[in-house]
């Protein structure tokens, strides 16, 4: 978690940088004269917590969107890092590469070893670039599957964690089949004997997200966003121009609240005030608790029947009129 | 490569195709049983003429209609829709047609440009179409056979709820009747409209399609263009054998995405059907007045 003088702000959060700049201001008077400015320092902080829960509960779907993309966002390996133990990165499809957008291994959360998969964004310039902005190529979704296969194998749950803002279009990527590579995750993840979880946590764009997000039960986080395309694309495509984004954005209720209102999200995993990276430890820990208690819940289902209701509950998706005929 | 250019967003869009290539190329029904091209058309007292978009060879659309829709001189696949495939495809072009009775419907309260309500009324009234998927029983050589057929005509041939239902209750036929599925694609991909119900069509029919397997089924998927999005990104892809008709452009990302993306023209022949044959994707390509013959081939094989 960045220092709070290393924080970085939205827009829409200047209002508490506002008053951190206050509280840094008086930390400096507090040095220089050595008077006691504690109290006053206490009274700008909890403003700051009131400021966050504000910020929270008003925020619009672009809003959101973007708090999704936030640059002091945690991304997967924080979360592995802050919520399991013994993590050995594994790397390769066994065939072409190692793509650095999608990152797996084994871990143990509170002494299980469970498989976990996600989607790794950039920390900085050099490392965005590296990680292809979370952008996978077939290798990466042929990794996950691979590293799937090696949990079914061990009888070993899976949790994947989904953040990104799309499969890469590229021409390589074509060459070596994005589509088959996403559709045959999708097909085989809906076989898998163990239980699956899927969660996203920052960007739930498209094809690209789904490749890893067929499971038992699927989470997001409150201000994570999920859905067909992105609110830039879809504006470009059905609006004709992308000055619309935050209308798309609307238009595609892509939000968390909307998802579990629709029952294609099964929880929504709250995330400290003001957003996930207000507080690593706790947004780690939320999502950590849910994990462990499905985890329970699924493991007392027999293999057979899991996997039967995971195709039942894909197969009750959609909304259509029955018209007679 | 012109063609490359071609903006099949605009279909998904709800609108036609922005480029004088995909217009050209693209037959229209006006009502049932009569074809038009939405231009390069005259009209002269041998009947309606079209004209190649690939050679620019001047044919009558009765001529072409024998032809199978196959430009005589240059082999070019003109696009046609369900009942085409269906009369090519089944003895005698006969066919029970099902689901027609699922509908879309505005769920989500989805407006662009116009209300996607509005947006599929105009639709069902400009076609003779429900949706864009048409799901047919008949026989092939007198072997039984399921098809879902896509209408590109309809918003762009997108992948939405209906299609997913309709592609699963097909299944669902398929293994009561233990009868081989083929599915035809012709997409620029989602429905945007209905979004993330739209994307979790692809897990759906994914998920029914593993219960074909299960019941060994024989699953075909047969690509054409274009066949792009969610559909190369689910069931397009996931045929025991995957085919396609030659010259179809075939992918995940759309070419135009592709080329902003890497700031550079696509070389000749990217994302065509014999070169996903090329790097592995197809089981083969094979022309369509070749199509029935092999296909009656493979439901002999599957079955011997
Ligand atoms: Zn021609």
């Amino acid at each position: 978690m960045p220092d709070n003088k290393n924080r970085q702000f939205l827009d829409f959060e200047k209002p508490v940088k506002e008053i951190f700049d206050e509280i840094e201001k008086l930390k400096q008077t507090e040095e220089k004269t050595k008077v006691d400015l504690s109290d006053s320092i206490k009274k700008l902080e909890d403003q700051v917590i009131e400021k966050r829960k504000n910020i929270t509960s008003n925020l619009t779907a672009w809003q959101k969107v973007q708090l999704s993309r936030h640059p002091d966002r945690p991304y997967t390996l924080k979360y592995i890092q802050k919520m399991t133990t013994n993590f050995v990165e594994l790397f390769g499809d066994r065939n072409v590469k190692d793509d650095k957008a999608i990152v797996g291994g084994f871990a143990q959360i509170e002494g299980e070893t469970v498989m976990l998969i996600g989607h790794q964004k950039g920390i900085n310039t050099k490392m965005r670039q590296l990680r292809n902005f979370g952008m996978a190529n077939p290798e990466g979704y042929r990794k996950a599957l691979r590293l799937m296969k090696l949990a079914e194998k061990f009888n070993k749950p899976i949790v994947t964690l989904i953040d990104t803002p799309g499969a890469y279009p590229g021409m390589e990527a074509e060459e070596r089949g994005q589509g088959e590579a996403i559709a045959r995750n999708i097909y085989e993840m809906m076989r898998l004997k163990v239980p699956v979880i899927c969660v996203i946590i920052g960007e739930g764009a498209s094809g690209g997200a789904l490749g890893i997000g067929v499971g038992d039960r699927i989470f997001m986080l409150e201000n994570s966003w999920y859905t067909v395309i992105s609110p830039e694309n879809c504006s470009s495509i059905l609006w004709r121009s992308w000055e619309m984004k935050e209308k798309a954005a609307e238009e595609l209720k892509l939000t968390s609240d909307y998802m579990h209102k629709f029952g294609l999200v099964d929880t929504i995993v709250p995330e400290p005030l003001g957003g996930a990276h207000w507080n690593y430890d706790e947004a780690a820990n939320n999502l950590k608790n849910q994990i462990i208690a499905t985890l329970r819940e699924l493991e007392q289902i027999p293999a057979e029947d899991r996997i039967n209701q995971r195709i039942e509950k894909f197969s009750k998706m959609g909304f259509w009129d029955e018209v007679a005929s | 490569m012109a063609k490359n250019e071609e903006d099949f967003s605009a279909n998904l869009a709800g609108e036609d195709g922005q480029s004088e290539e995909s217009k050209s190329s693209w037959f229209k029904r006006i009502k049932k049983g009569i074809l038009t091209t939405t231009s390069e058309k005259k009209e002269t007292p041998e009947g309606l003429w079209a004209k190649c978009p690939e050679c620019n060879y001047i044919s009558t659309v009765t001529e072409l209609k024998e032809n199978l829709f196959v430009c005589p001189k240059c082999n070019y696949h003109h696009r046609i829709g369900s009942s085409e495939y269906f009369d090519i495809i089944f003895d005698n072009g006969e066919h029970n047609v099902m689901f027609e009775n699922i509908r879309s419907k505005d769920f989500l309260h989805f407006t662009d440009l116009k209300p996607y309500q509005k947006r599929l009324e105009e639709t069902w009234k400009k076609t003779d179409l429900t949706d864009s998927i048409r799901v047919a029983s008949g026989k092939v050589d007198g072997e039984d056979f399921i098809i879902a057929c896509m209408d590109f005509e309809f918003i762009g041939g997108s992948l939405g709820s209906v299609m997913g239902e309709r592609i699963s209750r097909a299944v669902d036929y398929a293994i009561e009747h233990k009868t081989p599925l083929m599915i035809i694609c012709k997409s620029g991909g989602a429905r945007m409209m209905e979004s993330a119900f739209s994307l979790m069509q692809l897990a759906k029919v994914s998920g029914k399609l593993s219960q074909l397997t299960d019941a060994k089924i024989p699953y075909i998927s047969f690509l054409t263009d274009p066949s792009f999005g969610g559909i190369s990104a689910s069931f397009g892809m996931l045929g025991d054998l995957n085919i396609a008709e030659p010259g179809a452009l075939i992918g995940f990302a759309g070419p135009r995405v592709i080329k902003e993306t890497i700031k550079k023209d696509l070389p000749e022949g990217f994302q065509r059907s014999e070169f996903l044959l090329e790097h592995g994707f197809l089981d083969f390509i094979i022309d369509r007045k070749a199509l029935k013959e092999r296909l009656s081939t493979l439901l002999v094989l599957f079955k011997g």
